[in-house]
């Protein structure tokens, strides 16, 4: 199968209004990260300045200027993970060179924390066993 | 087993996915039982839950189930809907919840569903913003803006088009009702989102829902496919925010919607007369619209009669954090905190004493126990120097560190501003460094810093400060955030800081 490109993208959002979000949620979810590249594609077709394009993808944590070598587990550490002893989990519990532990903040699952995301599956009641298998079961 | 096999329901909500739901219903599967996936009803302490002919079983592991089917489960909780969690609830909102299969259009229009837009449709444009007038409805989203007062200046706006914009960006910690609306009943904001353009004049519609919640959004996006014919010709469209906290604020969710940072935009304009596009937009938090299909269905007498005070119809309260039975609890207005966190919520899950509750997400107050006789309603918790925002509740034992989370208030307004305004973008950082200042072990009186001892600094302090002096500068910072800022992030920001510092003085070194 043929690796989706910039042009693949760009041409599927072709007339969108607002069209700048989706595009760089499709790059971001195709290769992993936004490269320069892109960003100069992307404003040729919109119509809009490289500046005003890197401004975008730098103000929103979801789009990574350079790719991401590791799995991602985003733990979250908002005030009701915290009331469920979150920080104290993430003292114990630290990422590996293949697994990364990032913050996230707030998966509206409050009631059942500490919870995490991993891609689109939530993991709820964590603690430091099954936060460990977490991260051994991607590394 | 002697019976044909049972119909086994269970949750397909995140949060129960999340407790292991999938799990549980392959191994009810696996014993040739039908399993349907409902909504959830909303009892997070008894997820994975199983309702079998009515009755309860959970929390359930796989382990669980062929206890479950011989009937010999230490997991049963009787009649699901005589259990005391549900029975104190009045559900408008969230009737359908842990009833009907969220994608299920013949489910949807079996409880009811569409009878409001039909009503809309009926009664055209003029009465149905008048019946959403009458209803008292306010904003859910926290301001408690009244919604028919909003609607109205967008249909009364001059031009031809105009937008209906959902703010689903639900980025409060403590909150999941707008989530459970998404994943558990998503026609049901369909509905509202198209009674909304039926009255305002609006033939499209955006839902801006936060990356955070894939689930919802997937749920969303097979809800549009499945209703288009029934909400034509208004059309609907999901966007996914991108993780940033400050889309929540409306403007700000506009310049994102439109492709741009999201920077939080100068009011006047109001939205409601230049807003997506610089054109008439309605921007409602999800609860808002989800409530007007059943105003418009049973009129607004009868949501007019539920409520407190100024603050009409009912709230989905949240109860989370480190809350013995948490979950979604909706009722009308009016209910005190204290019965809340101590009756519905059954006080901690660690069994320690309540410290304090924070009402209303990040940017809401900290109340200690001696606040529990509030009624829930908008004006109380103002005039007790709070808010209810969004309604989540989360609750803290003894062992919270209030300095720790004021300073942590202050760091996450620095993490999320847009930057746009000074008093958020530079006082939320020097707000940290304040708190820091007073946590450190090793505290000497703080002399004038480099700037300060300046010879043209002739208002700065030239004395060593003390705590009391830092206290004093928290507070002037505080009050120029509350007062100086462009949006709720800088100006609620001092809501927590100041309440932490207000009711455990002794924890602030004071």
């Amino acid at each position: 199968m043929a690796a989706i490109t910039i042009e693949d993208i760009l041409a599927r959002h072709d007339g969108r209004e607002g069209a700048l979000l989706p595009i760089l949620h499709d790059v971001q979810a195709a290769l992993g990260y936004v490269p320069e590249a892109a960003i100069r594609a992307i404003a040729k077709a919109l119509n809009l300045s490289r500046a005003e394009v890197h401004g975008v993808v730098s103000f929103y944590h979801d789009f990574r200027p350079e790719p991401g070598p590791r799995a991602v587990i985003k733990l979250c550490r908002a005030e009701a993970c915290q009331a469920r002893g979150s920080e104290a989990l993430a003292a114990a519990v630290r990422g590996s060179d293949r697994v990364a532990i990032e913050p996230v903040y707030c998966l509206g699952l409050c009631s059942v924390g500490p919870n995490a995301l991993i891609g689109e599956a939530v993991h709820a009641r964590l603690d430091v066993a099954r936060l460990t298998a977490l991260v051994e079961a991607l590394a | 087993m002697t019976a044909a096999a049972p119909i086994v329901r269970i949750s397909d909500d995140a949060l129960a996915l999340a407790c292991g739901a999938d799990a549980v219903a392959a191994a009810f599967a696996a014993q040739g039982c039908e399993v349907r996936r409902v909504s959830s009803r909303g009892m997070h302490r008894l997820e994975p839950l199983a309702e079998i002919d009515g009755q309860g079983f959970g929390p359930l592991a796989p382990g669980d189930v062929a206890a479950v089917l011989a009937g010999t489960s230490g997991r049963a909780i009787g009649r699901v809907e005589a259990h005391p969690f549900l029975a104190r609830q009045q559900r408008l909102i969230f009737a359908r919840a842990g009833i009907t299969r969220p994608l299920s259009l013949a489910d949807y229009a079996a409880t009811g569903g569409w009878a409001g837009l039909e009503q809309a449709r009926a009664i055209g444009p003029a009465a149905t913003l008048d019946a959403v007038e009458a209803s008292g409805l306010r904003g859910r989203g926290g301001a408690g803006f009244p919604a028919g007062t909003k609607w109205r200046t967008v249909a009364g706006a001059p031009g031809a088009t105009k937008y209906v914009v959902c703010n689903a960006d639900e980025g409060d910690s403590g909150t999941f009702a707008d989530r459970m609306v998404m994943e558990g009943d998503p026609f049901l904001l369909l509905e509202g989102m198209a009674i909304a353009a039926h009255a305002v004049g609006a033939g499209r519609g955006y839902i801006y829902v936060r990356s955070e919640y894939p689930h919802a959004i997937r749920k969303l996006e097979a809800a549009i496919a499945l209703a288009a014919p029934q909400l034509a010709p208004f059309t609907v469209e999901v966007r996914v925010g991108a993780g940033a906290y400050v889309c929540g604020e409306e403007t700000s969710l506009l310049n994102s919607l439109e492709g741009k940072r999201g920077e939080v935009r100068a009011k006047p304009p109001l939205p409601a007369l230049a807003g997506l596009f610089g054109r008439p937009t309605v921007v409602n938090n999800v609860l808002t619209l989800a409530s007007v299909p059943w105003i418009l269905a049973n009129g607004a007498e009868a949501y007019q009669a539920i409520g407190f005070g100024r603050s009409r119809g009912t709230m989905p309260i949240q109860l989370a954090g480190n809350v013995k039975h948490g979950g979604l609890f909706e009722v009308g207005f009016g209910i005190t905190l204290g019965e809340l966190v101590n009756e519905i919520g059954g006080g901690t899950a660690s069994g320690r004493p309540v410290k304090a509750v924070q009402v209303g997400g990040p940017l809401g107050a900290y109340h200690p126990p001696a606040d529990f006789h509030l009624p829930f309603d908008y004006e109380s918790f103002a005039a007790a120097d709070g808010l209810i925002g969004h309604a989540g509740l989360v609750v803290f034992d003894d062992s919270a560190d209030m300095r720790a989370q004021a300073r942590f208030a202050m760091a996450f307004c620095a993490a999320e501003s847009c930057g746009k305004c000074t008093p958020c973008r530079i006082g939320s950082t020097r707000g940290v460094e304040l708190l820091d200042r007073l946590g450190a072990s090793d505290r000497q009186p703080r002399g004038p810093d480099a700037v300060e001892a300046l010879p043209q600094m002739r208002n700065a302090a030239k004395a060593p400060r003390g705590s009391a002096a830092e206290i004093a500068l928290l507070e002037d910072l505080c009050e120029t955030m509350k007062f100086g800022s462009l949006c709720a992030l800088g100006g609620f920001t001092p809501y927590p800081v100041l309440s932490a510092l207000r009711h455990w003085p002794e924890e602030f070194g004071a």
